[in-house]
C-alpha cells in the first residue's frame, strides 16, 4: 500500500501564522492553536458534518461563509473567525435553530446542562430575531430507559453518527425534509420497536439538548456524559 | 439630586415569579428607590396606566386581547421597554398552548377536566378573550431591553437597573440566559 505523504500548509487564521496536516479541517488546525471556535453540531469523535453552521468562518478573497469544521486548509489562506459579520450570522442562525422548534428552556430536562443554552450565551443571543414556528411533533416515549422528544430537537445528528459510526448499528437516520424533518429509527418505528437499535444509549449521551433523555429525570436533570465518545474510541486503539 | 426615573412594571401572561424575584433585590429596593419611582405596578395601587413613563418592565407573554391592548398603550406611554423572564422574551410556557390551539385548551379546561359545567360553555364575559396564538412581547411591539431568566435572577435585574440609571452598557448574556 503506497502511504501519501503527509505535508505541512501554512496559512493565517486572524492574522496568526498555523501549520496543519494538509488534511486537516480549518476547527482542527484552530483548535490545536487554541484558537476558539462556536460549534454546536460537532462533536470531537465523530465525523463532521456541517450541519448547524454555527462554526462559520470568513475566508480573505471569497464572499462565501464556510463551515469551519468541513472547511479544508490551503496553503497561504487567510481566515478569520471572530468579525462582525460571522456575530450577526452566527446570532441569526441561532435564533432560526430555537425558532423553529419549541425548546421551553424552563420546563426542559436539559435546563441547565443544554449546548445549545450555552451557545445562546456565548453569541449574546437573548430574544430571537425571527417569529417561533411551535410546529407540533409527537414524542416517542415508547423505549423502556429513553425518551425522543422532537421538539427539542436542532436535527444536529449526532445521534445518527454516533449510532453509524461508533455503535455500528445504523439505527438513527432522518426522515422528511425541511422543517419536518425528524430523526427517526428504522422505517419511522417506535424506538421500542426498532430492530437495528441495541439500547446502548450512546445517542442520548452525545444529544446537546434535551431532545434525547432518560426516562424517570425531570427538569434540569438530565446530564450527559460528554466525554463518553472520546474515552470509548481511545480504549478500542489501545487494544489494538 | 436628578429627576428620578419613572417605572412601571406589570405582569402580562407570566407567573408573577420575575416579579418576586424583583423583590428578591431586597435591602437593594432601598438604593433603587433612590433613583426610581414606581408610578404604576402591582405593587402599587395604580389603576390606570399613566403617560409619560421612562420605563415599563414588562413580565409575561401576550395571550389575550387585553394584553395586547395593554403593551400598545404601555408602547405609547413609555420611553422604554424591558421584557423582563422568559415569557416575555420567547413566550415560555405560555406559548406551549400554541402547539395544540386555543380551542383545545379551552376544551381540556373547561370541558373534559371540569366537574360541574353543565352548560359546555367558555367563560367569555368580563374576563379577556384568548389569542388564537400566543405572542412573545417583541412580535407585537418593538422592545428595548431582553432580559432571559425563568425566572430572571434578583442579581441580574440589579445589575441591568443600575446600568440603566448609570447610562451604562452591560453584556446580559454574562448575567443570565434562557430557562436557569
Amino acid at each position: 500500500m503506497i502511504k501519501q505523504k503527509v505535508r505541512v500548509k501554512t496559512f493565517q487564521i486572524n492574522g496568526i501564522d498555523v501549520t496543519g496536516r494538509s488534511d486537516s479541517t480549518i476547527l482542527e488546525v484552530a483548535k490545536e492553536h487554541d484558537i476558539h471556535i462556536p460549534t454546536l453540531c460537532y462533536l470531537e469523535g465523530l465525523s463532521c458534518v456541517g450541519a448547524c453552521r454555527i462554526c462559520l468562518v470568513e475566508i480573505k478573497g471569497s464572499n462565501k461563509l464556510i463551515p469551519a469544521c468541513t472547511g479544508k486548509i490551503k496553503e497561504g489562506m487567510e481566515v478569520f473567525t471572530d468579525t462582525d459579520r460571522l456575530h450577526k450570522h452566527r446570532k441569526m442562525i441561532l435564533s432560526m435553530i430555537f425558532a423553529e422548534r419549541t425548546h421551553t428552556c424552563s420546563v426542559c430536562v436539559s435546563n441547565g446542562h443544554c449546548e445549545l443554552q450555552d451557545m445562546s450565551v456565548e453569541l449574546g443571543m437573548e430574544h430571537s430575531q425571527v417569529p417561533y414556528l411551535t410546529n407540533r411533533f409527537d414524542i416517542d416515549a415508547s423505549h423502556e430507559r429513553f425518551v425522543n422528544d422532537p421538539n427539542r430537537c436542532i436535527l444536529c445528528t449526532r445521534c445518527v453518527r454516533v449510532c453509524d459510526e461508533v455503535e455500528g448499528a445504523h439505527a438513527w437516520d432522518l426522515v422528511d425534509r425541511g422543517l419536518d424533518t425528524r430523526v427517526i429509527h428504522d422505517m419511522d418505528d417506535p424506538w421500542v420497536e426498532s430492530e437495528s437499535c441495541t439500547s446502548c444509549g450512546k445517542c442520548v449521551q452525545v444529544c446537546p439538548t434535551g431532545a434525547l433523555s432518560e426516562k424517570g429525570v425531570s427538569a434540569t436533570e438530565m446530564v450527559k456524559k460528554k466525554s463518553l465518545i472520546v474515552n470509548l474510541l481511545e480504549m478500542r486503539n489501545r487494544e489494538r | 439630586m436628578a429627576q428620578k426615573i419613572k417605572v412601571a412594571t406589570i405582569w402580562l401572561d407570566g407567573c408573577s415569579g420575575c416579579h418576586m424575584s424583583f423583590l428578591d433585590m431586597d435591602e437593594r429596593l432601598v438604593e433603587l428607590s433612590e433613583y426610581m419611582d414606581v408610578l404604576y405596578s402591582p405593587y402599587v395601587d395604580q389603576k390606570e396606566f399613566p403617560e409619560g413613563v421612562d420605563l415599563t418592565i414588562v413580565e409575561g407573554a401576550l395571550s389575550s386581547d387585553h394584553d395586547v391592548e395593554m403593551i400598545k398603550t404601555i408602547r405609547q406611554n413609555s420611553k422604554k421597554i424591558l421584557a423582563l423572564g422568559d415569557c416575555a422574551i420567547t413566550g415560555n410556557v405560555s406559548t406551549m398552548k400554541n402547539l395544540y390551539g386555543t380551542r383545545a385548551i379551552m376544551e381540556t379546561g373547561y370541558g373534559q377536566n371540569a366537574d360541574h359545567n353543565e352548560s359546555g360553555e367558555y367563560p367569555h364575559l368580563v374576563v379577556p378573550k384568548l389569542l388564537d396564538r400566543v405572542h412573545p412581547l417583541h412580535e407585537i411591539v418593538p422592545v428595548d431591553y431582553f432580559v432571559p431568566g425563568c425566572p430572571t435572577p434578583a442579581d441580574a435585574i440589579y445589575t441591568v437597573l443600575k446600568a440603566l440609571i448609570e447610562g451604562k452598557e452591560v453584556n446580559i448574556s454574562q448575567l443570565t440566559r434562557f430557562g436557569k
